[in-house]
């Protein structure tokens, strides 16, 4: 990308610009109104120009709103729209046609893959846009460093274990006195992505204990449940002897279970997570520009921290319309960028991709182009 | 009451046409219209439930959320909303009719006049704040309560424990309900009590009553229908409330009738509330299908208290 030392009145423009542009993306998707963004600068070559609309997960939301800002810094003639509608709801827009980018915290597969690649009209392009540690939190008095084996956390969120002075528990932490506290289990009241990726860490690191089956809706009835990253850390912070789980950016100020890798006993950190992802094997079911990962949650390696959430932007690799497919091609360019990444984890806390991984997964996003 | 009763001038015993000007048909012509514009909208509702409510009911079981049959699904929910309501009502009824009676029969005019400003701004508090407010508050606030509930009466099913670590129950939602109704419930049985004939109160003094016999004998049998429509307008309140139950409640799919566990049923509102976002599919069908169980519902309650309040209105010792 060729950036322009734009002269002074133009600077005023694009500020100007920029302003409007993200105020029309704040306004949501359903404004639809084209370039709203009246292009002042509209000579700039290198920049690109015209208006996409994605949809999907959530979790991609507040970086997204950080990405929208800072690729118009580059491009103030693009006009980007996002709508947080549910990665469910995402891909079948996606797949409609409605959209021309999906955001989806697992990726795509069977019937909706079929689908997806029948839309674009040849393949379809996936990358990891968002990865994110989900911290294990708990409130419980005296003990502050608490480290859990997958196969005791399954079960305390089970609900087969109940109190913290359970041996299984203190077999993980030798020579800590536990308390008789009861254990009160917090979970998501709503759908959501973290629910998924927490149940099928579970599912992957300690399938005896979790016989349940990975959705974004928590299986396991008569747990404490709470709305929204913000309430289930607000009810694990309200009360004595709770555990849940969250985005580990949004879980400070409250105790986060070191789990058990290998050996070892890890806590989450943004290094750990996106270790993982080239621990993990790659689902090349989608074709060559699909980056697909069925993360290791039972991998071995201490570096890494297993409980990770992996968001992805689905695309396609052909559309119509030329100008379309230079802005999503920008856009994702952008998205996975070392600044782009960056930015993400100054607005959410994520944690950035691996130079390795963006080398690996930038030729599918180059791959992006026109019909024509 | 089966009469008729309401009694448009009899058309066939007035054989000469009443002078209509413009002014008159167009006045008529809107009212008729904003009438029946009630009428549409409320079809269009009922009409929008029904249809996106079928293919939920068709679908097979393995579709639907959790796999489970429908109605399994929405059962819990409809424990949950009357359950919340009820105990909203249980609390909030007697509460707000003795505050009616305070306002109307014992407290000094300016007094009343001030206190009866501050239950109408009551009303005026945004739902979302109730909620923030309970779950900030009331539910921290309440664990020692519930604690002390759960060690002394144990034994009711109600408050069989274990008591929940965080507060945010099935308690703790009525008990935030009951402060949301209790300004309706009051306004309407004050307006009703300040109705009671003068004569009336008088008769029953004279008589020697005292106050509290005067105000079971004149004010009371008076104000009854008051009462029941302003408990009725209260429990549509607390049946439909979403988000204050969506914030405090920790619900889940279960029917239990213990107030201070963790494990609760939902609300009806709330659960859409909660799942509506990231549906797609049936599992959107499923939400508006329980959101029509939720409207016959409210339909229900209002039809009952609309029949409770005629029958009683011949007994109400007004006439």
């Amino acid at each position: 990308m060729k950036t322009i030392r734009p002269s002074r009145a133009r600077v005023a423009a694009v500020g100007v610009a920029a302003t409007g542009a993200l105020f029309l993306a704040g306004c949501g998707a359903a404004n639809e109104s084209g370039s709203g963004s009246t292009g002042s600068s509209g000579s700039a070559t290198a920049a690109v120009s015209g208006t996409i609309s994605g949809a999907g997960a959530s979790t991609q939301q507040a970086a997204t709103q950080a990405w929208v800002a800072g690729f118009n810094g580059a491009n103030p003639d693009a006009t980007i729209n996002y709508d947080p509608s549910g990665s469910g709801a995402g891909r079948t827009q996606f797949i409609a046609g409605g959209v021309d980018w999906a955001g989806s915290d697992a990726y795509i597969k069977g019937d909706e893959l079929t689908k997806a690649n029948e839309r674009c009209g040849g393949s379809i392009v996936e990358v990891p846009v968002y990865v994110s540690p989900i911290a294990v939190v708990y409130n419980l008095q005296g003990v502050d460093n608490l480290q859990l084996s997958p196969s005791t956390l399954a079960k305390i969120f089970d609900k087969k274990i109940t109190t913290w002075n359970d041996p299984a528990i203190a077999a993980d932490n030798p020579g800590v006195a536990l308390p008789a506290t009861p254990i009160t289990t917090v979970n998501r009241s709503d759908k959501s992505g973290t629910t998924q990726n927490f149940a099928d860490y579970l599912k992957g690191a300690a399938a005896a204990d979790w016989s349940y089956e990975v959705s974004d809706t928590w299986p396991v009835q008569g747990g404490e449940a709470a709305q929204g990253t913000s309430g289930l850390v607000g009810a694990v912070k309200a009360g004595q002897g709770t555990i849940g789980y969250a985005d580990e950016s949004q879980a400070q100020g409250l105790g986060q279970v070191k789990i058990k890798v290998g050996d070892a006993y890890v806590a989450p950190t943004a290094e750990g997570a996106a270790k993982i992802l080239e621990a993990s094997q790659r689902v090349s079911d989608g074709g060559t520009n699909a980056f697909a990962f069925k993360l290791a949650r039972n991998t071995t390696d201490s570096t890494a921290y297993p409980i990770t959430l992996a968001s992805y932007a689905i695309a396609c690799t052909k559309y119509q319309d030329p100008a379309k497919a230079a802005l999503v091609k920008s856009y994702l360019g952008y998205v996975v960028s070392a600044e782009g990444q960056q930015a993400a984890q100054k607005a959410a806390g994520s944690a950035p991709l691996s130079d390795a991984l963006r080398q690996q997964i930038t030729p599918a996003i180059e791959a992006i182009g026109s019909v024509a | 009451m089966s009469a008729p009763t309401t009694t448009s001038p009899p058309e066939t015993a007035a054989p000469a046409k009443p002078v209509r000007q413009l002014g008159d048909r167009i006045f008529a012509g809107s009212a008729t219209a904003a009438g029946v514009l009630i009428l549409v909208v409320l079809a269009g509702v009922a009409a929008f439930l029904i249809v996106q409510a079928i293919p939920a009911f068709i679908a097979p079981s393995a579709d639907l959320p959790g796999g489970r049959n429908i109605f399994l699904y929405i059962g819990p929910l409809i424990f949950g909303t009357l359950l919340s309501a009820v105990i909203a009502l249980v609390i909030a009824t007697p509460l707000g009719v003795s505050v009616a009676l305070f306002i109307t029969h014992y407290a000094p005019r300016r007094l009343a006049q001030g206190l009866g400003y501050v239950i109408d701004l009551l009303a005026a508090v945004p739902s979302i704040v109730y909620g923030l407010w309970g779950v900030a508050v009331l539910a921290p606030a309440s664990l020692g309560f519930m604690t002390w509930l759960n060690t002394y009466l144990g034994w009711l099913p109600f408050f069989a424990g274990p008591v929940s670590a965080t507060g945010r129950t099935m308690f703790v939602v009525g008990v935030t309900l009951a402060v949301m109704i209790l300004p309706i419930i009051t306004a309407v049985s004050r307006e009703v009590f300040l109705q009671t004939p003068k004569l009336h109160e008088e008769a029953a003094l004279a008589l020697g009553a005292t106050r509290w016999e005067m105000i079971r004998m004149a004010v009371l049998p008076f104000g009854r229908s008051g009462i029941i429509s302003g408990a009725m307008l209260g429990l549509g309140r607390a049946l439909g409330e979403t988000m204050a139950v969506a914030i405090i409640l920790s619900g889940s799919g279960i029917i239990t009738f213990n107030l201070i566990s963790s494990a609760n049923p939902s609300s009806i509102a709330a659960n859409i509330a909660l799942q509506f976002p990231d549906s797609t599919g049936v599992a959107v069908n499923v939400l508006i299908a329980s959101g029509l169980v939720l409207f016959v519902i409210t339909l229900l309650v209002n039809s009952l208290a609309r029949w409770i309040i005629n029958r009683r209105s011949e007994f109400s010792g007004a006439n």
